[in-house]
């Protein structure tokens, strides 16, 4: 073969030159982190705003036994967030960051079925994406209705409910006024929550999408599962925002 | 559409492969557990609230980098995909920064 000549086009050996993908990584994928990386910035303004109205706030400063609700100062999240389902039959009067804990649980519970589904894919093993995905949608369902009950008890208040400025009681909480402290309290509850919850919702939404082109075998006939991971990636970054509204709204 | 049982043969699970996945999820629970105990457990004398801040704030970061680099697989794409990503996020720390100042700066005027 000495004499046959092979012309090389240049631009394929550059990994920039085009007629390659430079990032190893599918159109789709590569647009997902980019949609995943906006995203992220949207989140962090409103984590950041909160922490803007917080500071903006004065802060609770005496000692935590002595705490009381107050529209005065900013509340102590382990006193508004200390309630679980059943607790005030069963006569628990504070439980602070149980509920939300458990919700953490649930939601790091449902990636990992999410990040096994992708591992099955790989596999072509179709049965195990949908046993898996049908763990991660039960999952997030689960998060939702958890989300569900900690939005109604926030909203219906406590028993002893909390004086506004003009010395009335007032129970719960709506956008304008809530018996737990400064009106953006309330207000910043409900958008990064439910901000959240929303994208949740979405999430819950996409990944049935993708469990049912599973089961009628769209995905097998067209060869892989990546759309599998596709979803994968919005999924485990709706956990990995909870994980900083966790921090930055209930423990800090 | 009619259920169809599956035509290709899937190749087996690689154990350890799997036992990897379990063991990130290990590592993000005990981080939360630790959150937990942090939070509930250690009293404000042995550490002070600010302290207790920062100490939920970097293991948090490490839940994300769990999340990130592990279940999103970042840690194994290209290099310049890694530095697309990460690089932007610096925009955030500024405006963190920015506006956490802003927002002491607002209460001391209102205070003064």
């Amino acid at each position: 073969m000495a004499s046959t000549v092979v012309v090389v086009d240049d631009k394929n050996t550059k990994a920039w030159g085009g007629g390659t993908s430079p990032m190893k990584a599918s159109y789709g994928k590569l647009m997902m982190w980019f949609f995943l990386l906006s995203d992220a910035f949207t989140f962090s303004a409103l984590l950041i705003t909160y922490g803007l109205i917080r500071f903006k706030n004065p802060a609770f400063d005496g000692d935590v036994s002595t705490f009381v609700f107050s529209q005065d100062y900013w509340p102590l999240p382990d006193m508004v967030f200390n309630a679980f389902p059943g607790s005030h039959a069963l006569g628990v009067d504070h439980a602070p960051l149980v509920f939300v804990g458990i919700m953490t649980f649930i939601l790091i519970f449902s990636s990992v079925t999410m990040v096994l589904a992708v591992e099955a894919g790989h596999r072509m093993d179709r049965v195990a994406v949908e046993k898996w995905m049908l763990w991660t949608i039960l999952g997030g369902i689960t998060f939702l209705s958890c989300q569900a009950w900690e939005w109604s008890h926030f909203i219906h208040g406590t028993e002893a409910g909390g004086s506004l400025l003009d010395g009335s009681i007032f129970y719960g909480a709506n956008l304008a006024i809530n018996q737990y402290g400064p009106p953006n309290f309330a207000a910043l509850f409900f958008f990064i929550t439910g901000f959240h919850g929303f994208h949740v919702f979405s999430g819950v939404v996409l990944n049935f999408i993708i469990f049912y082109q599973t089961t009628v075998g769209i995905l097998e006939r067209r060869g892989h599962y990546e759309m599998v991971e596709k979803v994968g990636l919005y999924w485990h970054f709706v956990d990995l925002v909870w994980v900083f509204v966790f921090t930055f709204f209930y423990l800090v | 559409m009619e259920h169809e049982a599956p035509k290709v043969a899937p190749i087996p699970a690689d154990k350890e492969k799997i036992w990897k996945i379990w063991k990130v999820m290990l590592i993000l629970a005990a981080v939360t557990a630790v959150e937990f105990v942090i939070a509930l457990a250690v009293p404000l004398s042995v550490m002070p609230q600010p302290v207790k801040v920062y100490v939920y704030i970097a293991l948090t970061i490490v839940k994300a980098f769990y999340i990130v680099a592990e279940f999103m697989h970042l840690s194994h794409e290209r290099k310049s995909l890694i530095w697309s990503i990460l690089l932007p996020i610096i925009f955030i720390v500024f405006m963190l920064f920015i506006f956490l100042y802003q927002g002491s700066a607002i209460y001391n005027l209102l205070t003064s």
